[in-house]
């Protein structure tokens, strides 16, 4: 399944500071939740500091995710992790 | 997603931080901007006609501010005119280039800018502070020089007063931190919304009630070019307790923010607790609550090569002050020149062999010795 992911605000920092990524989620029984593409990301796109990015199963409070970590990923969604960064 | 909860027929494309409402883009965008002139008109931030400074650092606040500000300006009809003021710390790989943001805002919202730095006002950057201190304590070095810098340069832009893009959140954490430490004086100012900083230019927060998460949103669906880099010596900050503290409390439940701000401006402080009274500093003539103000006992610190001197409590900084005083009671060098150049920077007293230690000409300059055309860019 073909996905549009995105990263703003800092957080595209972690992911070799590219901002916009096509991912492509390999096929598996159950649906891909939300928070199943978090764990892939860091398995799989994530190339420095994860404790910045994953706290318990679930985005650091700093990371919006403009849903809940139940929503059902479809094909061509676009999704965004924008970070808020103190200061400024 | 559902419907936009304002019912305006368009499909929802975000979920509102505060809320947890769905909304379309454009009802967000006016939730938002509705909430900020709210709080300007009921709080009567503004007289019409006034100068703004708006403290730029080129980050999400203050670009979301900068850009609101201009906004109602415009649709309300405030009649402001608004600047923006900029303060370089000297921070190589973040404010060098957090200032391009701003001179990007600058033509972007069509506001002059003014930009003061540190080592022109101090002597010191930020980088040379830090090599000197090390990354525990430089926080509290760069938070009471730009509180000072920011005052002086709103003095010298004549402004009649100085916005800052402290959101909810960095409220939040501020009440919650003077808890933790038991600062009073603080704990009972930190929540007003506009603040004099003793020279008669009053300090206001706009963006008071406005969340965190809700202006980076705002910034991204409003595609507002920003400067998202940490400071590079920003992770060893004791504020980053609270923050985490508080971002996993919102997580339970976003209202905490707000309830926490209420609870702070809510808070009566007991009478009998110690309150300082407000005076001006002896060396610069800057609003102190004691006889030397801060910003000057960090200094002195730094030049005498005791640079953990204003870090802690007041009265640990008075004894070594007066000890120091005994000592370099017999200053033998003419005081235009004890430890300063011509330029005005400050020379190794080592080398100088100076025995008042710098204590006679080491302290920010006064305003109306500034060099503005030197701030300039």
């Amino acid at each position: 399944m073909e996905i549009n992911v995105e990263f703003g605000g800092g957080a595209e920092l972690l992911f070799d500071n590219k901002k916009v990524h096509d991912v492509l989620l390999p096929h598996k029984e159950k649906e891909w939740i939300l928070g199943d593409l978090l764990v892939w990301l860091k398995d799989n796109l994530l190339k420095e500091r994860p404790e910045l990015f994953l706290q318990d199963e679930s985005v650091r409070p700093g990371i919006l995710v403009l849903d809940t970590v139940n929503y059902v990923i479809k094909p061509n969604d676009r999704i965004i992790f924008i970070s808020t960064l103190h200061g400024g | 997603m559902p419907l936009c909860s304002a019912k305006c027929g368009k499909k929802a494309i975000l979920k509102r931080p505060k809320t947890g409402d769905a909304m379309c883009k454009e009802c967000f965008f006016e939730a938002f901007e509705n909430e900020v002139h709210f709080t300007i008109t009921r709080a009567k931030l503004f007289k019409p006609n006034a100068t703004v400074a708006i403290a730029a650092s080129g980050g999400k606040d203050s670009t979301v501010l900068a850009y609101v500000m201009k906004l109602l300006n415009k649709k309300y009809n405030y009649k402001l005119k608004l600047l923006l003021l900029s303060i370089d710390e000297g921070i190589t790989g973040y404010r060098d280039d957090s200032l391009d943001t701003v001179k990007q805002n600058r033509d972007d919202y069509e506001m002059p800018l003014k930009v003061m730095s540190y080592k022109d006002l101090y002597g010191w950057t930020m980088d040379e502070i830090v090599a000197e201190i090390g990354r525990k304590n430089n926080c509290t070095f760069c938070g009471v020089f730009r509180r000072q810098a920011l005052d002086r340069g709103a003095n010298l832009l004549k402004v009649d007063y100085l916005a800052t893009g402290h959101n909810a959140d960095d409220i939040a954490e501020t009440v919650l931190m003077n808890i933790l430490r038991g600062d009073l004086a603080r704990l009972n100012r930190c929540t007003s919304i506009i603040t004099d900083s003793g020279d008669g230019i009053p300090r206001v927060k706009p963006l008071k009630y406005a969340y965190e998460k809700e202006i980076v949103m705002y910034a991204y669906f409003r595609k507002l070019v920003y400067f998202s880099t940490e400071c590079v010596f920003a992770p060893n900050a004791y504020r980053g307790h609270a923050r985490v503290l508080l971002k996993d409390l919102e997580k339970i439940d976003p209202s905490v923010i707000m309830n926490i701000i209420q609870s702070g401006e809510s808070i009566k402080v007991n009478e009998t607790a110690n309150m300082p009274s407000l005076t001006n500093c002896m060396r610069c003539g800057y609003v102190s609550s004691q006889d030397i103000c801060k910003a000057c006992v960090l200094l002195e610190g730094l030049n005498k090569g005791l640079p953990r001197l204003g870090i802690g409590k007041s009265s640990k900084v008075k004894r070594i002050l007066n000890e120091n005083k005994l000592k370099n009671n017999s200053c033998n060098i003419n005081a235009s020149t004890c430890c300063r150049t011509s330029t005005g920077d400050v020379e190794d007293i080592e080398d100088k062999k100076c025995l008042c230690g710098g204590s006679q000409t080491i302290k920010s300059l006064p305003v109306d010795k500034i060099m503005s055309d030197k701030l300039t860019i």
